[in-house]
């Protein structure tokens, strides 16, 4: 019990003190689970990010589910999952309701016709990074082309494009296996 | 009826969403869209402020398009519906972990979906473009315009500050703070 405790109280905290989504919480779940509780190892936390990186859904989620889930079985990961959720969750509420409340203020409008140009400036750079991390060939070109051409000026659901890149994926890694079995025999 | 539609349209984002926050404005988008649900303004308003309050972007996200949409019954299952995919899939990881991690399938599949996840930001990139730079639409009126030239500077200002690693709440605000004086002081 003292356990589950501890664990909901830690991602309670991590929910609450991480701005900038899933990324910036990851050197915070390095100290806290790590450094401080001591539950996890280094080398199983660099394992369980790479993993919250390579499945669907927001990697803060993904981190605190499968911490949980090594601390305290099933009862873990749904503690440590709504610990980290509880907070976005209860400030966004409270957010909101102001919002409405003053959404018709002159300032506010002119604000947010400022902070939309910041958002557009954030996402800029996210797509930067992102396009700067991507293996420089052709086919990562190509991929990355259509994925726009497709969500963007054919509006297509961007989901199909993602099964469509998954299947592409497995196929390339399947006949990368078969060429070099075929090259050893 | 719409409750369950507001929960399986954030239960299929939240199971096809790589690659953090920003790939999944993409797709909030094309379903608040299709749906009807907000105005595609205020949704850059919400990523505003997802952005520069704690927690996952995508979280912040769902709740507040629960909440617009339905009141706070609709956050719950909005916040159920993006979180749910992520709970089950990587409980079914957790168990079989060696597997996952080593697999040659699964590093085929993300090195082929990295691309696909920066077209789709390009995606919100350009329809964010459009609302910031061509709100009325886009012709020659708009290069002409006091307002396409104020917000063209201060995007690139922000850009730069961006990648001098300014923290992104700060550049809210400040862009917060010309917002306003652009609007009082120019009548934009």
């Amino acid at each position: 019990m003292h356990k589950n405790l501890d664990l909901f109280l830690t991602f309670l905290k991590i929910g609450a003190f991480t701005f900038g989504g899933g990324y910036a919480m990851i050197p915070l779940i390095q100290r806290e689970i790590c450094e401080n509780k001591k539950w996890i190892s280094e080398q199983e936390i660099t394992d369980i990010v790479a993993i919250s990186e390579s499945t669907p859904g927001p990697v803060a989620v993904n981190a605190a589910t499968f911490v949980g889930y090594r601390t305290n079985g099933f009862v873990g990961a749904f503690i440590a999952t709504l610990g980290v959720v509880l907070p976005s969750f209860l400030i966004i509420s409270v957010i909101s309701f102001f919002l409405n409340e003053f959404q018709d203020f002159k300032a506010i409008q002119y604000a947010f016709t400022g902070i939309r140009v910041a958002v557009l400036a954030l996402i800029f750079k996210a797509l930067w990074t992102m396009f700067k991390s991507v293996k420089k060939k052709a086919v990562s070109y190509l991929i990355m082309g259509l994925s726009l051409f497709l969500t963007s000026f054919m509006r297509i659901d961007a989901v199909y494009v993602i099964i469509g890149c998954m299947l592409f994926g497995l196929l390339w890694s399947l006949l990368k296996r078969r060429e070099k079995s075929n090259g050893t025999d | 009826m719409e409750l369950i539609e507001l929960f399986l349209t954030f239960l299929k984002i939240g199971a096809f969403t790589f690659g953090g926050g920003y790939a999944m404005i993409t797709m909030i988008q094309y379903e608040t869209e299709q749906h009807g649900w907000l105005s595609q303004a205020e949704l850059v308003d919400f990523v505003a402020v997802s952005e520069s309050t704690p927690g996952p972007l995508a979280v912040n996200m769902a709740t507040f398009v629960g909440i617009k949409t339905y009141g706070i019954i609709g956050a719950v299952i909005a916040t159920l519906g993006i979180v749910l995919p992520s709970f089950v899939i990587i409980l079914i990881i957790a168990k079989f972990f060696a597997h996952f991690r080593d697999s040659k399938a699964v590093e085929g599949i993300m090195t082929a979906l990295k691309p696909a996840v920066v077209g789709m930001i390009g995606t919100a990139v350009l329809a964010i473009g459009r609302i910031v730079f061509f709100p009325n639409g886009m012709n020659f009126d708009c290069f002409v315009s006091v307002s396409f030239w104020v917000y063209s500077c201060l995007f690139v200002i922000m850009v730069i500050l961006a990648f001098k690693k300014i923290h992104p709440i700060l550049i809210i605000l400040m862009s917060a703070a010309v917002g306003i004086a652009a609007g009082y002081g120019l009548g934009l």
